[in-house]
């Protein structure tokens, strides 16, 4: 396999994170000027999510997951799973609401309460980016083009961070979400969803992309298969629990136990 | 205030669905656990097996992990409601556990053809024990139900 060069793609990818780095804290202070202080932790939250999505793109093992596929599956679990769990734990949009002047957040609210994106936030069609995306990558020639072009490269990994991302928030509410789906509907997506991704996991260990021998193939596939569980245990945990706290019965003083 | 709640109408139907969602979770951890990393006799991915199966599979496997948690926050709010009924809980588990454990072989192993339970060695011996021991927990599941029924109608007409 021949490969591009992808030294643009990782500077990129560090400056975005960079940015990302530096701009939580100034949000942060511009808006305790005006609201309730920003509790800290949230940052640990952010900076852990950007970190783990800069990773996949930049570094050592950017570089090791162009020639070795266990690398590549767990940069991908790292940038399309784990590190999107962990950012919505930073409530980007609740910060960026509070930021930005008047006028901004209702601009803002206007564009969260779009008909596009009730669309993608919708569990099915956010799932369907997801895992379907993932099936155009590893059950089509995409995975082989992708490593001729930075520029493809590049997006496709956009994507897969854009998709995780999207997913995440359309099943654990988190952070701002102005279209909200009932339990039993999102609990039936999250399923499916990681029915799927198992199914492409063993799809990918019957018969790896072009280009990655059979032991690659196997050992990508079972850290995909297993990762997976281990993140959508996260996943599962959460919506469960979320689902345990609005449904405390009333008038039930002794069974408050949660705190947000 | 406790012990009238106690006494309130227990539902079954919310201990049935927690019981029977943590043993089918429970099952298919244990089926992963010891078959498959332990004792390694089943496969991964077993060379001849059908797309259907691999499908079938992966749903099964993705709401058993799903059960497993959704089971237990259930008991957890059947708990502080006060409607928790240990018996058919327990009755409903075992239905869990043993319909889970029929499924998998039965539907899994031999009609889908998904893997095998020991691969090199004379599978009929494996695959009754199998079964059988599905049975006896939908059998053990069976009688408990029925007891609790019991209890349960012996309680409301008391």
């Amino acid at each position: 396999m021949t490969h591009a060069n992808f030294l643009p793609i990782e500077f990129t990818a560090g400056f975005i994170a960079l940015a990302a780095l530096l701009l939580y804290p100034i949000a942060m202070h511009i808006s305790n000027g005006k609201h309730r202080k920003w509790p800290f932790h949230r940052y640990i939250f952010w900076s852990a999510g950007i970190i783990l999505a800069a990773l996949t793109l930049t570094g050592p093992l950017a570089q090791l997951a162009h020639t070795d596929f266990t690398a590549h599956m767990a940069g991908h679990l790292l940038l399309g799973m784990l590190a999107p769990l962990i950012l919505v734990f930073g409530k980007p949009m609740t910060l960026l609401m509070r930021t930005l002047n008047v006028p901004a957040a209702r601009n803002l609210s206007r564009l969260l309460n779009s008909r596009y994106v009730s669309f993608v936030t919708n569990p099915i069609i956010a799932a369907t980016l997801n895992i379907g995306g993932l099936f155009l990558i590893y059950m089509t020639d995409l995975f082989t083009l992708m490593h001729t072009s930075a520029w493809l490269y590049g997006l496709v990994h956009l994507h897969v961070f854009l998709a995780g991302y999207l997913f995440t928030i359309s099943i654990i509410y988190i952070d701002i979400t102005t279209h909200r789906y009932s339990f039993m509907y999102r609990a039936i997506v999250l399923v499916l969803a990681l029915g799927f991704h198992k199914v492409l996991s063993k799809l990918i260990y019957a018969a790896p992309p072009t280009g990655i021998s059979k032991d690659a193939g196997e050992s990508g596939a079972l850290l995909m298969y297993y990762g997976g569980d281990i993140i959508d245990l996260g996943l599962i945990v959460i919506l469960c629990w979320q689902w345990y706290q609005a449904h405390a019965p009333k008038n039930a003083k002794d069974s408050r136990t949660g705190v947000i | 205030m406790a012990r009238k709640q106690k006494n309130r109408h227990v539902s079954p139907s919310r201990n049935i669905l927690s019981g029977v969602l943590f043993g089918i979770g429970l099952m298919a951890l244990i089926d992963e656990i010891i078959f498959h990393q332990l004792l390694q006799w089943h496969h991964f991915y077993d060379l001849s097996t059908p797309f259907i199966g691999i499908l079938s599979d992966g749903l099964l496997n993705a709401f058993a992990l799903f059960a497993v948690v959704a089971g237990l926050f259930m008991f957890a709010d059947i708990h502080r409601r006060h409607i928790a009924h240990m018996r058919t809980w327990t009755a409903s588990f075992f239905l869990g556990l043993g319909g889970f454990q029929v499924f998998d072989g039965i539907v899994n192993h031999k009609l889908l053809q998904i893997h095998q339970v020991r691969y090199g060695v004379e599978v009929l011996p494996y695959d009754l024990a199998w079964n059988i021991s599905g049975l006896i927990l939908l059998t053990i599941g069976t009688i408990l139900f029925f007891q609790a029924k019991r209890r349960l109608s012996l309680n409301e007409g008391g």
